[in-house]
């Protein structure tokens, strides 16, 4: 990816700190628009509080503090006027687990929709659905039961039904931590393809543990290790010639 | 010696036992050093207690059981031939008056000569009783201890009959709690059938009118005995209950689980819970005397004519009572729900209160209804603040302003005060009372299938 490309989130300098623990040690970095960035390194090194930052999820943490500037299209995510609700249909996020909610397929699709209301008619509501379980490569195995709760999918499916829902909502960004870590080999190349498809359309940042996966799936590569940002750069460039000692050791397997 | 002492006795016996069979087995250990002892020395003590006590224990509960009966026919089988010649009941009169002369509680009139000869044979095999049963408990004690003391090898699993003598003792336990509920229906089915004998089953069920008169007044002048005014009342009671508490309640729960702060949390929740331990009958006093005149005034001052006894006034303070069985379940099935479900809304753009809405509460919801049918049924069975605060007036109304009676209500009254048990005026109590039960299990066991249902879909 080449890094011409305009700056979607932009990040300076961000520190958080869950009660007195500081989690984060001033992180900065730059996401370009339509790229697929992946967060690596070992566990509890900040990688998926900094991804939850981005849409301002640590919010729902009690005593969690966030510190620094995100910006996102050039505008402080952090700002009084800007409502958290916009900000997470702008971006969206699929979360470790599958958690589809306890209702029929199509009412898990058409939750977001209806909330922000981007439907008027059924019709439309009904596009939005169908295009967005497309999207998701989940569509042929539902379409002909969608009444049927979502929780009675596999869990694969249910990851890819969960990427549905937030593409449903149309947003710019799909921040994502460790979609794959639930699901087996096969579940798992299903959404690495799928992750693939949506980087027209999506700037992607992925959260993961394994490393083949961010070699495979990612144009740009972050390493985090104990709160900070030690390595970013292409993803070839990462994981063939790293710079820093700790990348090289981390990914070499020599710890974490 | 007496049945307390006995059980005295078997404690030390125990304790005994169980030191020996621990020295016993030290020493089997000492001269079979090459074998590895099955269990442990105190598995060992603890056998050769319970072999001590168990089955002299068992022969005191047979003894107990059976010889009362026994010893009485024996004591009969020596009166005149006068005497045997009475009915049972009259015969029943008779031994009691016996017993108590022999237990030296006095009688009502001169005993007669050969009522005391039979009190002096009463006492005489009373006390022969209680030697032999305290000379079998004994040898039955010792040959089982000693035996068991024998027994002791390396290769006796004496762990293994611990266990079993544990694992028996709590099946029994448990028997006792169902065994008493079956012995509640029971007895209630049986007076219920009597009653039936008098009133018929249609009659009772759906009968419009109750006025059941007064005993005294005698089985020829039979008053109605319709269920159909005292449920009616029971359901508006309890419905108003409901709808003052499941409001109320439900919003509490998601306050608590959702949006008040940890501290704050810890402290309302045991607050709210002293709701339920307050006596209802306290409840009942606060109804009558603070909500009752209250509604009446407020009734009075918005054209309503309220009495102050009347089924809003007791439906009302029902409700406040059950809040916090509603709250409190409804709060922990709350907490439950995962939060990754909440996750997954807010990511969404989802606000908090649209998040519980639409997701947290569709989610929570067969576990609610399962803590609002148990609150229903706690609801139907209240007594005290009925009795206090409805009115008592077991009329067929819809009214929620004017005074009515309930089934729980129509017991306390039927069963207070003088009572012939054999007259429907008090046999009725137990029909209404199996009618009650039958309700509040059904209820119960739907709660109960549905808080499990729910259960399984998150675990």
């Amino acid at each position: 990816m080449s890094n011409s490309a305009p700056v979607k989130i932009s990040a300076s300098d961000v520190k958080v700190f869950y009660g007195d623990n500081q989690a984060l040690h001033g992180i900065s970095m730059d996401v370009y628009q339509h790229e697929v960035i992946s967060f690596i390194g070992p566990s509890g090194c900040g990688k998926s509080t900094f991804l939850r930052c981005m849409n301002r999820m640590n919010d729902t943490i009690d005593q969690c503090r966030v510190t620094g500037s995100i910006l996102l299209d050039g505008r402080d995510i952090h700002e009084p006027a800007l409502d958290v609700v916009q900000l997470r249909a702008q971006v969206g996020m699929v979360f470790q687990k599958p958690n589809p909610f306890p209702k029929s397929i199509y009412e898990n699709i058409a939750y977001g929709p209806k909330l922000h209301g981007l439907a008027e008619r059924k019709a439309d509501l009904d596009d939005i659905v169908e295009s967005s379980l497309r999207r998701a490569g989940l569509w042929n195995e539902v379409k002909d039961r969608l009444d049927q709760p979502g929780t009675g999918l596999s869990g694969g499916q249910q990851q890819r039904l969960c990427i549905a829902r937030s593409i449903a909502v149309s947003p710019e960004v799909i921040l994502m931590d460790e979609p794959c870590s639930a699901l087996d080999p096969i579940a798992t190349s299903i959404i690495e393809e799928l992750i693939d498809e949506l980087k027209q359309n999506f700037t992607i940042v992925i959260v993961t543990h394994n490393m083949q996966q961010a070699a495979r799936v990612s144009d740009r590569t972050a390493f985090f290790h104990l709160g900070n940002l030690i390595e970013i750069g292409n993803t070839n460039d990462v994981f063939t010639n790293p710079q820093q000692k700790r990348t090289e050791d981390y990914i070499t397997g020599r710890y974490g | 010696m007496s049945n307390l002492s006995l059980i005295v006795v078997l404690l030390v016996l125990l304790a005994l036992g169980y030191q020996l069979g621990m020295a016993r087995s030290r020493k089997v250990a000492t001269v079979n050093s090459d074998l590895r002892m099955h269990s442990r020395p105190h598995h060992y003590g603890m056998m050769v207690g319970l072999w001590a006590v168990l089955p002299a224990f068992f022969i005191l509960i047979l003894w107990l059981w059976l010889s009362p009966a026994i010893i009485n026919s024996m004591m009969l089988s020596q009166l005149p031939a006068t005497v045997l010649a009475l009915s049972a009941d009259e015969l029943r009169v008779v031994s009691q008056r016996i017993s108590n002369l022999a237990n030296n509680f006095g009688v009502v009139a001169d005993a007669a000569q050969w009522e005391l000869d039979a009190a002096e044979h009463l006492r005489i095999l009373k006390a022969n009783s209680a030697m032999v049963l305290t000379s079998l408990m004994a040898v039955i004690a010792a040959v089982g201890m000693l035996l068991s003391l024998l027994k002791i090898t390396p290769r006796l699993k004496a762990r293994h009959q611990v266990e079993r003598v544990v694992k028996a003792l709590l099946i029994l336990c448990s028997t006792v709690a169902i065994l008493t509920t079956i012995g509640i229906v029971l007895s209630m089915v049986g007076e219920t059938l009597k009653f039936f004998s008098y009133i018929p089953p249609s009659e009772f069920f759906f009968g419009t009118t109750w006025n059941p008169r007064f005993s005294t007044v005698g089985i020829g002048e039979q008053g109605s005995f319709g269920l159909v005014p005292l449920l009616a009342g029971t359901a508006l009671i309890a419905g108003i209950a409901m709808l003052v508490a499941i409001p109320l309640g439900l919003m509490v729960a998601i306050y608590l689980a959702e949006y008040a702060p940890v501290k704050l949390r810890n402290t309302a929740k045991p607050l709210i819970e002293v709701l339920a331990g307050i006596p209802t009958i306290v409840y009942g006093f606060f109804a009558l005397v603070t909500v009752g005149p209250f509604l009446r005034d407020l009734g009075a001052a918005i054209g309503l004519d309220i009495n102050a006894t009347s089924a809003l006034t007791a439906g009302v303070v029902m409700g406040i009572m059950i809040i916090p069985f509603i709250s409190s379940l409804s709060d922990d099935i709350i907490t439950q729900v995962p939060k990754s479900m909440r996750d997954g809304s807010l990511g969404l753009g989802a606000t908090k209160s649209e998040t519980i809405l639409k997701v947290v509460l569709p989610a929570a919801l067969p576990g609610i209804v399962g803590a609002v049918l148990l609150a229903a049924s706690r609801a139907i069975g209240e007594t005290m603040i009925v009795v206090l605060a409805a009115g008592n007036s077991p009329a067929l109304t819809a009214n929620p302003f004017e005074a009515v009676s309930t089934v729980t209500v129509t017991i306390v009254n039927q069963l207070t005060g003088d009572n012939d048990f054999s007259s429907p005026q008090s046999l009725v109590a137990f029909a209404l009372g199996l009618t009650l039960f039958v309700i509040t299990l059904l209820l119960n066991v739907i709660a109960l299938v549905i808080v499990r249902k729910y259960r399984e879909q998150y675990e």
